[in-house]
């Protein structure tokens, strides 16, 4: 019998996420062990102790020590998981960000309710930004057009498009409130916090359409604040980026609105 | 004290409204909390037809909240939020700690300790009142310009900077309950420090007593930093300043005209390091509770008495270095998340300790089932789930796919309704008698057990698997505009539907409530239960100044079934037995 069957987590779709799931199995199978160890242990005295079958009960009940071994077990347990999985698993996920040439790099901006998405093009730069271009329609980044490293810049909104197998770092920030990017498939969630660039990094490796949903309150449409990732061939995704610059190109570069 | 006693004309209002005396106070407290905490269950009633039927019209009743609200009786999340915000708000801060720190600790710590009344009778009458104008403002915040608090419990800025006129209100009103729960708290420890009877050393306290008094501490000590961060808040907001803004914030595209320089971090630190003692604030008195009636019911002595106390107290001091558990995903470093899990593992321990004891009692009891027994014994297993799923979500590596989803929900009202709420219904059967003289029905008490039980797990269960399933908190929708939501989509009819069930089954407790207090069946004693703390040495109804003659502690709280002794139960007030 698999135990992990019982669990309705969404598919894995990244690198990691089979070490986000191993720790919820873990902890979960201590959970259930101790559940229905009390639980048998409850129900078993509830009978076995009723007024009507024991009508004097005893002074001083329990004397061995068998609670005190459970508890150590459980403080053990919890140790394992703790130093075994949990913090390793932060070290590399959080602290140590990929090196690898082939690492892609995108940065999101959340407002509410959209997240727009800003790649850097061949050139792997971001072009600069400054409030006095901002555009809601048609430039919701305030991309300098004249700035050489935002000439190959592309924008989305509300659409990642990643390629498989590729490490990729995204850089968070927010320019209104707090929100936070969840990618439920890839096991990734992190909030946005208006005034720090926090980054996150994941290796998605199945391909499909995933949902980003925004996991911390932001007003009324925070239940609308969705996004699709799509995760495709390295290929797929060159042209689909080419295609974008050149349709940038030929708009006059400033116009790029993917809805 | 023996002055007060003379003081037995009192006008009404000076008996019953503006009274001073624990106990009037205590039952005052007592009706408020139950009226709010009925009022924050309805609010929840009306999320929870939006959450199952998203966006279909309330029928009959959706047509009363207004165009503002539920224009055609269509729930518009504008009012969703409203109601999610004010649901947390109410249940915590005008709900469950004023019932469970308020009235029975008011009621009965007092006469736990041998006392005739609390240390500072004014302040305890200043507390309620505070309390009740921090509540009528809560109230009034539905009816202002946009509505009440709207960005959620928590507060986050800049959300709550931005938003309508009711976080003004809430603000306030946070400020008028910490207070009155500050006032409380220093009332209740200077009581148990300084009133205890003769022979009621520490170690011979009922653990309710010990329960308040570290509830008291964590109320006292955590509370003001909320309270400045409230008042920060009410800066920002009203004059604007800028603790919590950074530079350079953009609200629909316009610049937003601040100085900025502010930390959205801050008001997060400053919330959860009071909001996660609290947590504790809700479920120690729960714990004292629970543990008077099961020793009570299984006419045995608490099983590791002195570990117990250890335990508690060392959860007092360890729940101020876990609060950040709550804050895993705002971009926390490797060493200060480490920090925080291993203190968070480290809690739970005493928890297992204390939750292993009271299990343990049982064994070797003789136990009786009657219907403060049956609440008692159900909070177990439930705070046990609450507790144990905890576990999940204070491990940051399995938080990051929990975090914020119907699981957090779940567990934490695990803890909270079929936890806590189990335990105080279960005081408020177990005290009837000697508040009132009379006792309440057995029947309609186990009418309004079982279904209760019952309708809880209908509910909260399956937000366990909505959360595991990925599901965020505080959807307008429940959900239902993402695909990867549509599989687990259903659950939310059934928890909707246990809801109902859940109010339906509280009408025989009001009944049952109410009834009672006129008509109840008399108690001839004053110790129906045949308990062995000191209040049941007071007579039933106590007078102003509590006990008739002078009472003195000879032994320990909890010395039932006493070998060589005439009665199964030696009482802390009789010398012989
Ligand atoms: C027994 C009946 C109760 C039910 C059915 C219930 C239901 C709910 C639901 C469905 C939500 C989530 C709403 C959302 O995420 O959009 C919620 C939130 C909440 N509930 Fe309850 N609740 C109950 C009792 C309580 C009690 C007794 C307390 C506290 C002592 C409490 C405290 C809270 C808090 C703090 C929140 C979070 C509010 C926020 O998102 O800011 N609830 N409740
Ligand atoms: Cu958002
Ligand atoms: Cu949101």
């Amino acid at each position: 019998m698999d135990f992990t069957k019982f669990f309705p987590l969404p598919v894995v779709a990244s690198a990691h996420g089979h070490e986000v799931d191993l720790v919820i199995y873990l902890i979960h199978a201590l959970m259930f062990v101790l559940f229905l160890g009390w639980g048998f242990f409850f129900i078993f005295t509830l009978i076995r102790f009723r007024k009507g079958k024991n009508p004097k009960a005893s002074y001083t009940g329990v004397k061995n020590h068998i609670s005190s071994y459970v508890e150590v077990g459980v403080a053990l347990f919890e140790a394992m998981i703790l130093i075994g999985l949990s913090i390793p698993f932060w070290s590399k996920q959080v602290n140590a960000f990929p090196t690898r040439t082939d690492t892609m790099e995108v940065r999101i901006v959340a407002e509410q309710f959209a997240w727009n998405v800003h790649y850097p093009g061949p050139d792997k730069k971001f072009g600069k930004a400054d409030p006095k271009f901002y555009d809601k329609q048609s430039n919701p980044l305030a991309l300098d057009r004249q700035d050489p490293n935002g000439k190959d810049d592309v924008v989305t909104i509300n659409q990642l498009y990643l390629p498989i197998g590729n490490p990729v770092i995204i850089h968070l920030t927010s320019r209104d409130v707090i929100h936070c990017f969840s990618v439920p498939a890839m096991r990734v969630k992190q909030d946005i916090l208006p005034g720090m660039s926090i980054p996150l990094w994941f290796t998605p490796t199945k391909r499909g359409k995933y949902e980003i949903a925004c996991a911390q309150l932001c007003g009324i449409g925070h239940y609308r604040m969705k996004g699709y990732l799509t995760v495709e061939s390295q290929e797929e995704f060159d042209s689909w980026l080419a295609q974008q610059i050149s349709a940038n190109a030929e708009s006059g570069g400033d116009d790029d609105f993917w809805n | 004290m023996s002055g007060e006693l003379q003081h037995y004309d009192l006008p009404f209002w000076k008996k019953y409204i503006f009274s001073q005396d624990h106990k009037v106070i205590g039952i005052q407290y007592g009706i408020t909390a139950l009226i709010f905490l009925f009022f924050g269950f309805l609010l929840m009633l009306l999320m929870r037809w939006q959450l199952a039927y998203p966006g279909q019209p309330l029928p009959v009743i959706g047509k009363w909240f207004g165009e503002a609200n539920m224009p055609d009786g269509v729930m518009l999340p504008e009012f969703y939020n409203q109601l999610g915000a004010m649901h947390g708000t109410i249940m915590v801060f005008l709900g469950v700690v004023p019932l469970a720190v308020g009235a029975f600790g008011n009621y009965l710590v007092p006469l736990q300790i041998g006392a005739p009344d609390m240390a500072f009778p004014k302040l305890n009458m200043a507390s309620f009142w505070v309390y009740f104008v921090g509540g009528v403002i809560m109230l009034v915040s539905f009816f202002v310009p946009g509505g009440a608090a709207n960005s959620g419990w928590t507060s986050y800025p800049p959300l709550a900077n931005i938003a309508t006129t009711g976080q003004t209100y809430w603000l306030l009103g946070m400020v008028f309950l910490i207070t009155s729960s500050l006032l409380g708290s220093v009332n209740t420890i200077t009581t148990i420090f300084q009133l205890r009877a003769p022979g009621l050393s520490f170690f011979r306290l009922p653990f309710f007593v010990w329960g308040q008094l570290i509830a008291a501490f964590l109320l006292l000590l955590a509370f003001p930093p909320l309270e400045a961060a409230g008042v920060m808040q009410l800066m920002d907001r009203v004059f604007h300043t800028s603790f919590f803004m950074p530079t350079g914030l953009m609200i629909s595209g316009q610049p937003l005209d601040i100085s900025g320089g502010g930390s959205v971090l801050l008001w997060q630190h400053l919330f959860w390091f009071l909001a996660h003692p609290e947590v504790y604030v809700l479920i120690l008195p729960a714990m004292g509770i629970v543990t008077e009636i099961i020793t009570n019911n299984s006419r045995k002595p608490l099983n590791g008495h002195k570990l117990m106390i250890y335990s508690v107290i060392f959860l007092g001091f360890m729940s101020f270095i876990v609060w950040a558990h709550h804050m895993f995903l705002t971009g926390m470093g490797t060493a200060i998340s480490t920090f925080f899990q291993a203190t968070t593992m480290i809690i739970s321990i005493p928890s297992v300790i204390i939750l292993s004891y009271l299990f343990i009692t049982l064994w070797g009891g003789s136990i009786r089932f009657n219907t403060p027994m049956l609440f008692a014994l159900a909070f177990l297993p439930m705070f046990g789930i609450g507790g144990l799923t905890g576990l999940p979500l204070g491990l940051s590596t399995s938080d990051i796919h929990l975090h914020d989803t119907y699981y957090v929900i779940a567990h934490f009202h695990y803890v909270v309704a079929p936890g806590t709420i189990f335990a105080l219904f279960a005081g408020i059967y177990y005290w009837f008698p000697k508040a009132t003289g009379r006792r309440m029905n057995e029947l309609l008490g186990k009418i309004h057990f079982w279904p209760s039980f019952i309708f809880m797990n209908v509910i909260f269960m399956p937000m366990f698997i909505q959360g595991l399933a990925g599901v965020s908190r505080r959807l307008y929708d429940g959900g239902a505009s993402y695909d990867f939501a549509q599989g687990v989509l259903h659950l939310n009819k059934i928890s909707t539907h246990g809801a109902w069930g859940l109010a339906i089954v509280q009408i025989p407790f009001i009944i049952n409530f109410v009834w009672s207090i006129f008509k109840g069946q008399k108690v001839e004693s004053d110790n129906p239960w045949e308990a062995t703390t000191l209040e049941w040495a007071a007579p039933n109804c106590p007078p102003h100044g509590n006990f008739l003659k002078p009472v003195k502690a000879y032994r320990g709280p909890y010395e039932y079934s006493v070998p060589g002794a005439k009665k199964d139960f030696s009482p802390q007030f009789e010398e012989h037995t």
